[in-house]
């Protein structure tokens, strides 16, 4: 497939279009020197990926992200931004001094992963795309095949609850115990 | 479309993620990097089911898991981030050596 008949499809218009808002946020995730804004342009990555998930026919999935990362982990961040009192406005001393061997590492991984793919999925297409996935079948799958490791998450989520639960309440000193007691 | 495009596309988001683990103090901004390593994941994962067209929609399966797990992971994240800036009055990973000898 020649980079012509690539041009030629509308779907990869969307595509280059998302890929540029993710790659962009994703930049802007890693390098703002503003903590609150860091933590809305994950949003943007976020976005735009479940916009990727639907042009691949994953409207379970790209929903999914939106309600579970976008409506309720990013509130989560906020609350943790504000609570920990992180520095807001801007704010130099946010990144390490030393960059260069982070961006040296994260640079030879990137070349050694887009190679790897380069080398094994070269010209491959992706089929199935305008077709929906049936979410029934999703569903079957979940409390089917997989209703093992189904069952696991739940037991896991659980145990995150009362661990979260347990980790951030505030230990009473034994007078402020006694002083709860008389009340 | 080639799977190729999703795949280089989801390389740069986990290398950008990588970046940030290695390059960030505060301990929040931390988790965000990973947030952003796990979206990277899910993107490999879908694109790779509709690569393969599996039976049972495999790939979408496991990128719910890994939605689920990165949740839980938030949660005991931050529960963990605040209990330690309560008692050393920081969120800065320089300052966490509470395990060193």
């Amino acid at each position: 497939m020649n980079l012509g008949d690539w041009i030629s499809q509308p779907v990869n218009w969307v595509f280059t279009l998302l890929a540029l808002a993710s790659a962009y946020s994703g930049v802007r995730v890693v390098t703002s020197q503003n903590v609150i804004r860091a933590a809305l342009f994950l949003v943007g990555a976020l976005a735009s990926s479940a916009g990727l998930f639907l042009l691949l026919s994953a409207e379970f999935v790209a929903l999914t992200l939106v309600l579970v990362y976008i409506g309720a982990v990013i509130v989560l961040f906020l609350f943790g931004i504000m609570i920990t009192r992180a520095p807001l406005g801007r704010d130099v001393a946010l990144d390490h001094k030393r960059r260069a061997p982070a961006a040296i590492t994260s640079i030879i991984l990137f070349a050694v992963l887009s190679w790897a793919s380069i080398r094994a999925f070269a010209g491959r297409e992706v089929t199935g795309v305008g077709d929906a996935t049936d979410t029934r079948l999703l569903g079957e799958a979940l409390l089917g095949r997989f209703v093992v490791p189904f069952e696991v998450v739940s037991f896991l989520l659980l145990a995150a609850l009362i661990g979260g639960i347990t980790l951030a309440r505030k230990d009473l000193s034994p007078a402020e115990e006694e002083a709860r007691e008389a009340t | 479309m080639l799977v190729n495009q999703f795949l280089i596309l989801a390389a740069l988001l986990f290398s950008l993620g990588v970046y940030g683990l290695l390059v960030r103090r505060n301990a929040v901004m931390v988790l965000l990097a990973v947030e952003l390593m796990l979206n990277a994941v899910n993107i490999n994962l879908i694109a790779f089911e509709s690569l393969l067209q599996t039976e049972l929609a495999v790939g979408q399966v496991f990128s719910i898991f890994v939605i689920t797990v990165a949740a839980a992971e938030v949660g005991i994240g931050l529960a963990i981030i605040l209990m330690i800036f309560r008692n050393r009055s920081s969120a800065n990973v320089d300052d966490f050596n509470l395990m060193r000898l």
